[in-house]
């Protein structure tokens, strides 16, 4: 494998470059200043993701940035720009968002931007990852900081406990995926997923390399929290810092869609009648397990860690469509959707939590509407979302998975699909009930600007989208892979 | 007249409620309740106002919807804004548009909480339900059915009865698994018309949500495929209607719900199933509303709904719930003239769908009205209130005795139109369906008695007020309907006869000019070959 590293390429690589320099910066910075002037360190790490996100748009403009680079490890293709833009917004959302929490935690927040930043790196290249190798590097970049970060809370024991579970059941699911890896590396010979692609499609099926399919698949099931991969997620969920877990719930999420979705669309799309079947019934387990357990939660980051199980089942339903152009575009889709209203309901966790560390059970929400009107409302609004109630985000993105899953011939899953999304509703519906039937506290709750900006942008994308989803959707549509 | 058709009035009547709404929001602190309260009612009479001239402006004998307004919405998707209205939808709106103001009327005393909320969602859940009768896009309809159901939870949740709790979220569960069904439905429809799913090759057509382009497409459909289809979109109304055994969400959510969402849920929310049926089920799926074994199921389901409805509702010791259950009886009878799919049967449910909504409605707003003096619903907690009462057991008598179908009030021509038409088809539907109106004159004039006749034995009802005029007001206007429909239904009949036509012969029945109230001649001719002789 030898590549000539052309002038050029530098600029492709600018924003992960950047950020990585950028984290660097702010490990220094932080030892410099300690645990004083920590709003300086938001500051700064909200410039760097701004100033990223402006290197992106630079690369986007670039002639020719499509053409894989770095001996074909790294892509810029639209698909690959759609989901760094999404990883940056999450990223600058769990900035703004953890500025209060970090602020009052007694521990160094340049660490934690820090880390933070660092797992951005790994999640811009996972988005270009385009071989076996890159993929599973920039994975475990993202994988490791995402580690730390769940065990930011040092004293505190169920902080630690997330990261622990995070850490032994993630690196055991990097280990069965990094098998596979080498198995589908063992029978092709090669790493580059196109080249695979092509391969394979001339190529008979061999259990060697159902084997390797079956394990990747595996790995990336746990990445993303499907059944029967899901254990570690309420755990994590509930333990880590709350913004951490918002972040989890998407950041990481999304780019592990990239991943999934690159491999299984480019390299083995071949084989969909074999893994499709797989991913099914994972789907369908995916889909009863989480919304079911989540009705029994009192907690309300369990409830929320199980419903993003669920979601994770409704997305695979995309994954499944990827015979037809419904199936990955109804992919991203959803995941814009589901990136504004998931990070949006647990930003008011946040809010309600700032306050003494309140803000985790269901009772907690209890009289909201009194508390904090604006809040009570935007909630309901990611809930209804979350629930696919139209006019809402949450609605074009599961109408776009429905939509996939029917094309591709699976009305049972499709039908399973909406009955528990009308399932799904009851337990999203105690919030709701909660927070404006039930009497609660009498104090007002007040937000800060960080959180109001981080709540108003989530209820912004959850009812534009909504109300007028034809913009996104025509770009979404430029985003989709080539086949 | 004419200047009517150039603006966009059906959208300006969906969105003044809307507006009103925000207004309400942004305007007003919460604590001037004299003012939301009368701007409340002000946008809602000024919404009454603009779209009563549609009432003159619609053309009786246009064949098409009126008032189209479109435009395009999601072209990715082939999405439009589409809206415009046939007769059965003038109707409709018009209903709503009057009991939205009398539901924001009658409230004035009766909500004394969190008193800018409540009237927001009126006013919203207004906007949401004249927005779904004027839809012609089948994606935007699903928008509006849906969102419809999320004001009348709060109305529910909030200012609910004592397990309003449970009641709020047993009908949002409810309706919303009977419609994600029907999500499904409409997205088969969609790829059927397009590039196909499943075995199914498709059409190749352009992508679009039009109703009407789609239901020229569905009735074309495999006959197994329409029913299939037929029983997506069933459960989505059926549950809304509700029909026998899907009813189970309508007492609790009729009982506990505060006086003007009873009003609301019972004068349109319920009509949003029926009108689905009469919109979609019949002119998309003809091949499946024919078949012998679909009628009969729907046929028996409407029929168990009469007779099981008007049983239940015997037993009831409390008024609100005695009056739900008469829903589920009287959209029984909706149900059994529209599957009748003959023009009597049609026209009958249709004209029910209005008139239900006006007695079940004064029934309520009259339940609501001795509520708020008593706080108590227990039929057996009143009696004698004829003589403390003289205006009220008035009214109550008419709202009454026009439920129950006397001659001379709505409920009459309704249901023997209805009866005119399942008689044409089968006379053990007529006949069952018969004894339940025998059952609903014994439940509502029992209850008649109970509560009216006798003496004061309760000391409480002793001093009871009578109407006030607020109150005489949010009635009148149903006394007033309910007159009219009764002495002289033609202009009703007139604006519904088209659409009613063009159902009937969507699904193949032969459209004979039925008159209204064939006295002398009972069945229409046509159909009499088909109907086994008693």
């Amino acid at each position: 494998m030898t590549f000539a590293f052309r002038s050029a390429d530098w600029i492709l690589l600018s924003p992960e470059l950047f950020l990585t320099a950028a984290g660097l910066t702010m490990l220094s910075v932080a030892v410099v200043l300690g645990k004083k002037k920590e709003e300086f360190l938001v500051f700064l790490a909200v410039l760097s993701i701004v100033v990223t996100a402006a290197l992106l748009i630079f690369v986007s403009t670039q002639p020719g940035r499509a053409t894989p680079i770095l001996g074909g490890a790294f892509v810029v293709d639209n698909f690959a720009l759609f989901f760094k833009g999404l990883v940056l917004m999450s990223l600058g959302l769990t900035v703004l968002a953890s500025a209060r929490f970090v602020g009052a935690a007694p521990y160094p927040g340049g660490e934690y931007y820090a880390l933070l930043l660092f797992s951005g790196v790994g999640m811009l290249f996972m988005a270009s990852g385009n071989n076996l190798i890159s993929i599973y590097v920039s994975l475990e970049l993202m994988a490791l900081s995402s580690y730390i970060l769940a065990g930011y809370f040092k004293a505190e024991p169920k902080s630690t406990e997330a990261a622990l579970k995070y850490f032994i059941l993630g690196a055991f699911s990097s280990g069965v995926l990094l098998y596979g890896l080498s198995l589908v590396y063992g029978v092709a010979g090669i790493m580059g997923l196109p080249q695979l692609g092509k391969l394979f499609a001339s190529a008979e099926r061999s259990n060697l390399l159902m084997l390797g399919i079956l394990l990747i698949l595996s790995g990336l099931l746990f990445k993303i929290a499907a059944v029967p991969f899901h254990v570690w997620t309420p755990d994590v969920y509930e333990g880590s810092p709350t913004p951490v877990t918002a972040f989890f719930s998407v950041g990481p999420k999304v780019a592990a869609y990239a991943i999934l979705a690159r491999i299984f669309y480019v390299a083995f799309a071949k084989f969909h009648a074999d893994w499709g079947f797989v991913v099914a019934l994972v789907s369908a387990a995916t889909m009863i397990l989480g919304n079911v357990a989540a009705l029994l939660q009192s907690n309300v980051k369990r409830m929320l860690a199980y419903s993003s199980i669920a979601n994770a089942g409704y997305a695979l339903l995309g994954v499944l469509g990827f015979r037809t152009e419904w199936g990955l575009w109804g992919i991203l889709v959803y995941l814009l959707a589901y990136a504004f209203m998931n990070f949006g309901a647990f930003t008011v966790v946040i809010l309600l939590e700032s306050k003494g560390y309140a803000g985790e059970s269901v009772s907690d929400f209890n009289g909201l509407a009194k508390r904090n009107m604006p809040a009570a409302v935007v909630m309901l609004l990611f809930l209804l979302s979350l629930a696919g109630i139209p006019p809402t985000a949450g609605f074009i993105g599961k109408y776009y998975l429905f939509t996939a899953a029917m094309k591709a011939g699976y009305a049972w899953l499709a039908i399973l699909a909406v009955v528990m999304s009308a399932v799904s509703l009851f337990y999203y519906f105690r919030i709701a009930a909660a927070m404006f039937f039930t009497e609660g506290a009498a104090s007002k709750i007040k937000s800060s600007y960080a959180l109001t900006a981080v709540i108003a942008i989530c209820a912004a994308g959850t009812i534009v989208i909504g109300v007028a989803p034809q913009p996104f959707l025509s770009v979404l549509k430029s985003c989709v892979l080539g086949p | 007249m004419e200047q009517l058709t150039r603006l966009p009035i059906l959208s300006i009547i969906t969105y003044i409620p809307l507006l009103g709404a925000l207004a309400l929001v942004f305007l007003f602190p919460k604590e001037k309740t004299g003012a939301i309260k009368a701007f409340a009612t002000l946008v809602a009479a000024v919404d009454l106002l603009v779209s009563l001239p549609l009432w003159w402006a619609f053309d009786r004998a246009h064949d098409g919807y009126q008032f189209v307004e479109r435009a395009s919405w999601i072209p990715s998707l082939g999405v439009d804004y589409h809206f415009g209205i046939d007769g059965i939808t003038l109707v409709l709106i018009l209903l709503t548009t009057i009991v939205g103001l009398i539901a924001v009327y009658c409230s004035y005393s009766a909500i004394t909480e969190r008193q800018k909320e409540y009237y927001v969602l009126l006013l919203l859940l207004q906007t949401f339900m004249i927005g779904t009768f004027c839809c012609l896009d089948l994606f935007l309809f699903y928008v509006f059915w849906e969102i419809m159901l999320v004001p009348m939870y709060f109305l529910i949740g909030v200012w609910g009865g004592q397990r309003r709790l449970y009641a709020a979220i047993k009908f949002f569960l409810y309706t919303l698994a009977g419609s994600v069904l029907m999500l499904l439905g409409i997205i088969a429809l969609y790829f059927y018309n397009t590039t196909g799913f499943l075995s199914y090759k498709g059409l190749g057509n352009a992508a679009t949500f039009s109703i009407e382009k789609l239901t020229a497409v569905a009735a074309g459909m495999p006959a197994e495929l329409q029913i299939w289809l037929f029983f997506a979109f069933f459960f989505g109304f059926a549950i809304k209607v509700p029909m026998f055994p899907f009813h189970t969400w309508l007492p609790d959510a009729h009982t506990e719900a505060p006086t003007a969402g009873s009003v609301i849920l019972a004068a349109v929310l319920l009509k949003m199933g029926t009108y689905g049926f009469v919109r979609f089920s019949l002119p998309m799926f003809p091949a499946a509303a024919r078949n012998p074994r679909v009628i009969g199921l729907m046929i028996t389901l409407a029929i168990i709904g009469i007779v099981y409805g008007a049983m239940v509702t015997l037993v009831q010791k409390d008024m609100k719930k005695l009056i739900a259950y008469s829903s589920v009886s009287h959209l029984g009878f909706v149900m059994l003239g529209i599957f009748a799919l003959n023009m009597a049967g049609v026209q009958g449910g249709v004209l029910q769908m209005v008139n239900h909504g006006i007695s079940t409605g004064g029934l309520f707003l009259l339940v609501g009205i001795v509520y708020e003096r008593r706080h108590t619903r227990m039929i057996a907690e009143y009696g004698g209130l004829a003589k403390q009462m003289p205006i009220y057991a008035t009214y109550f008598l008419i709202m009454a005795l026009s439920s129950m179908g006397l001659p001379l009030l709505n409920g009459f021509i309704g249901e023997f139109s209805i009866l005119q038409g399942a008689f044409a088809k089968n006379f053990w539907w007529a006949f069952f369906a018969a004894t339940g109106i025998v059952l609903g004159a014994a439940y509502l004039l029992w209850l008649y008695q109970r509560i009216f006749f006798g003496e004061i034995t309760n000391p409480a009802n002793a001093k009871l007020q009578d109407l006030t005029l607020r109150e005489q007001l949010t009635l009148a206007p149903l006394v007033v309907l309910a007159l009219w429909i009764g002495l002289y239904p033609k202009p009703i009949f007139d604006v519904i006869r088209r659409p009613s036509e063009k159902i009937v012969q969507a699904v193949g029945g032969t459209v004979v000019e039925a008159p209204a109230l064939a006295l002398k001649a009972p069945a229409p001719a046509a159909d009499t070959a088909e109907a086994p002789r008693p």
